[in-house]
């Protein structure tokens, strides 16, 4: 089963569609043992870092995830969700994550309106074609997705980063460790490009 | 770079399409979820739907539409018209709207949009303005233009801002309905003294009109609706226009063009 993290924000009834518009059933929970149980997971997002970190530790939420990843589970991170995976964040103070990848998410400078809201594109940062991250197969470089979020992640480790957008800066816009997947951008809204990947990444389970 | 975004408005009464629809391609012209999803496939970036259901009593007619077109539209969507409280916003966004935008309400009680962005985010949190030029200046008006408000257009973009709308959904009422382009100067002022993005609403008659108010005017994204209900122009033609022009835009036939130019 697939299962959806409920961390009482956000719409995830959004990417739930999305998922069983490519053909995927999934469950949208917030028991730490269904998720145990699960064999892949995704962890949507939107709303604030510290409300979903707390909301996560609090359930007990925080280690399932943490495990599920180590033992190998496929994971997909969407925008907040990929943050998430990060050792802290900046936003609202300083708060840590999952620190499953190493790096911090910061605030876009004052100099670009903010939130980043809109359709951008990403850039493969892979220059080796055996190295093919399998959620992105099909999808063109270059391809535009739709994002919303006013803070990016920086990885301590760049061989993490898989595509990076630029917005006033170059950020990294999806991340890949293994069966570790995160996307900035939000692709149960990014029509086509974005039900593709999930696509992809249902066939991972 | 971010590219600019074209937004499709559909006017729903009782959860229907209303106001010209000419599409001889769609089964049921008047069904919003078959204009919705034929809008996405032509790219359009995002989506409003704009309700107008006079009567209170039926206002759930609304929420199972938005509920069935976020099973079947994968664009980011938001609905505006008659949203009064915290509670209306809840059962949009839970009903799978993405965004909402508050217009009278929030000139009746800014605290709403502080108490909206702070319990939904404030990317969920669009402020319509509809603003009327006086003098030199403008002011902003409510209940669709009929109640002016004395608030000068500057002050109150930056109190929204300030008390943080994710977006502002900025309409000319002087333009609005007229094709003859949008109102330039408002939108450039707004769009210079806020750091949220504007979408620029009320006049295009053209495509000449959206280059315009996309460069001129600053705007972030520009909201259209019987240009292209009308059929007058398509959205891949707009964009194609835009594109030409040098404009970020999001255009997937880009690379399958060039190859087609190169070869």
């Amino acid at each position: 089963m697939m299962v959806i993290v409920d961390y009482g924000m956000g719409n995830l009834k959004s990417v739930q569609n999305a998922f069983s518009e490519v053909g995927y059933k999934t469950e949208i929970t917030d028991d730490p043992n269904r998720i145990k149980e699960a064999s892949t997971i995704v962890l949507p997002g939107v709303g604030a870092f510290r409300d979903a970190i707390k909301f996560l530790k609090n359930k007990k939420i925080d280690k399932e995830l943490i495990d599920a990843i180590k033992a190998g589970k496929p994971f997909l991170g969407i925008c907040l969700g990929m943050q998430l995976l990060f050792t802290y964040s900046e936003e609202g103070g300083l708060f840590s994550g999952l620190n499953v990848i190493p790096g911090g998410v910061k605030r876009f400078p004052a100099s670009v309106k903010c939130p980043h809201l809109g359709w951008n594109k990403i850039k493969f940062t892979h220059n080796s074609n055996s190295n093919t991250n399998p959620i992105f197969q099909d999808i063109l470089d270059e391809s535009y997705f739709y994002f919303v979020h006013s803070y990016y992640c920086e990885a301590d480790n760049p061989q993490v980063v898989y595509s990076t957008t630029d917005y006033g800066l170059v950020f990294p816009s999806s991340i890949w460790k293994g069966n570790l997947f995160g996307v900035q951008f939000h692709p149960e809204k990014s029509s086509t490009q974005g039900l593709k990947i999930l696509k992809n990444f249902g066939e991972l389970s | 770079m971010l590219t600019k975004r074209i937004i499709p408005c559909l006017d729903i009464k009782e959860g229907r399409v209303v106001k010209g629809i000419k599409f001889v391609n769609l089964i049921d012209t008047g069904d919003p979820i078959e204009l919705a999803s034929f809008y996405e496939k032509e790219e359009a970036d995002e989506l409003v739907f704009l309700d107008i259901t006079a009567s209170w009593e039926k206002r759930n007619i609304i929420i199972e539409l938005v509920e069935k077109t976020a099973e079947k539209v994968f664009i980011p969507f938001t609905v505006g018209g008659g949203i009064r409280n915290l509670e209306d916003i809840y059962y949009l966004l839970r009903a799978g709207a993405d965004k909402v935008s508050i217009n009278t309400a929030a000139v009746l009680n800014p605290l709403l949009i502080q108490e909206a962005s702070l319990k939904f985010g404030s990317s969920t949190i669009v402020v319509a303005i509809d603003a009327v030029k006086i003098d030199s200046d403008w002011e902003v008006v409510i209940n669709g233009g009929r109640t002016g408000t004395g608030l000068r257009i500057l002050n109150w973009v930056k109190k929204v801002e300030r008390l943080g709308a994710g977006e502002i959904l900025l309409t000319s009422m002087d333009k609005d309905g007229t094709k003859e382009g949008y109102d330039i100067k408002l939108t450039k002022i707004v769009s210079e003294n806020v750091n949220i993005p504007v979408i620029a609403s009320g006049g295009a008659g053209k495509p000449e009109h959206l280059y315009e108010v996309l460069i001129k005017g600053k705007a972030d994204a520009v909201l259209a609706a019987s240009i292209f209900h009308n059929k007058e122009y398509t959205i891949p033609k707009v964009k194609e226009f835009l594109w030409q022009k040098g404009i970020e835009i999001r255009l997937a036939g880009e690379k399958i063009r060039s190859e087609k130019n190169n070869g």
